[in-house]
């Protein structure tokens, strides 16, 4: 594990990963969409509505996932020290941004027709703002510091500190009152969401899973290259 | 086909998830990979600028 602190090892690895990522994006989407759009049933309360249901869920989950990555990333960073986990956090926060607004914009566009509204400051959709808000702050920070070690440090306890809000979007449902239904596939018991909508819901956030390892590599090698410049160019200065 | 487009009275919310959901991933893919490649280019101009100067 240990030499993939070597940017040159990582810089391999990656490219040794994204054509296969890409592979299974473009397959898992091109299905995903076939069959959220046309393959799957309407549902029996919310009709064709539902098919919001098939990015909607996916950009959640992955909004909740990439931030544990920021947070894991962080955690690497400030405990051993480690360059590229720092890097690693920086490449996921605006990839974590989007899924969370996607989250957001979709499930807003979700609930005028089912709820009546396109927005409720209750548990679940404050939170998910307030994970939206934690990823702003993060990129913020990196922004905002002249000293690329000083703000890495700054965001990366910022992201430690948020992840006490993971467990509140997940729960959020179950602990107030809310318009959001409760959990319908992760949950004791098993799913509740039949088979014919499972599937296409899985393949979709096999998509949206395969397109954040594209889109992180890409960033990853992106800010590889960007410390370097700014490590070259300190040289070039002070040299 | 003039069935699917409607998708039963909720187009305008179904499609434009599906749009700004599009644009978006779209958009983050491309300038993510866009932007890695001119850092490279320029990581490789640095580097072979410090070569010819030894």
């Amino acid at each position: 594990m240990h030499r993939f602190a070597n940017p040159a090892e990582f810089n391999r690895l990656a490219d040794r990963i994204l054509p296969w990522a890409i592979a299974v994006m473009a397959i898992s989407l091109v299905a995903g969409l076939y069959l959220a759009l046309i393959g799957s049933p309407p549902d029996y309360q919310q009709g064709e509505s539902v098919r919001i249901m098939y990015i909607h869920v996916p950009a959640a989950w992955m909004a909740m996932f990439t931030y544990m990555v920021m947070a894991g990333a962080s955690f690497v960073a400030i405990v051993w020290r480690h360059p590229l986990a720092e890097l690693a956090g920086k490449a996921a926060a605006p990839i974590g941004a989007t899924f969370t607004a996607l989250a957001l914009i979709t499930g807003s566009l979700w609930g005028k027709p089912m709820w009546g509204t396109y927005w409720q400051w209750d548990g679940r959709m404050t939170s998910v703002l307030v994970l939206f808000f934690l990823y702003l702050g993060y990129m913020a920070i990196w922004h905002g510091f002249d000293d690329e070690e000083k703000a890495g440090r700054a965001a990366a306890i910022l992201a430690l500190v948020g992840v006490a809000n993971i467990p509140i979007i997940k729960f959020s449902v179950d602990w107030w009152n809310t318009l959001h239904q409760p959990a319908s596939v992760f949950r004791m018991g098993g799913p509740t969401i039949a088979d014919s909508m499972l599937w296409p819901l899985f393949i979709m956030a096999t998509a949206f899973q395969a397109y954040f390892v594209v889109v992180f590599l890409w960033r990853m090698k992106l800010e590889i290259n960007q410390r370097k410049l700014s490590v070259m160019n300190r040289a070039e200065v002070y040299g | 086909m003039a069935n699917f487009f409607h998708m039963g009275g909720y187009a305008v919310f179904v499609w434009s998830a599906y749009g700004i959901s599009t644009v978006a991933l779209v958009w983050l893919a491309v300038s993510s990979l866009r932007a890695s490649r001119t850092t490279r280019k320029r990581v490789e101009a640095l580097r072979a600028r410090r070569r010819k100067e030894g």
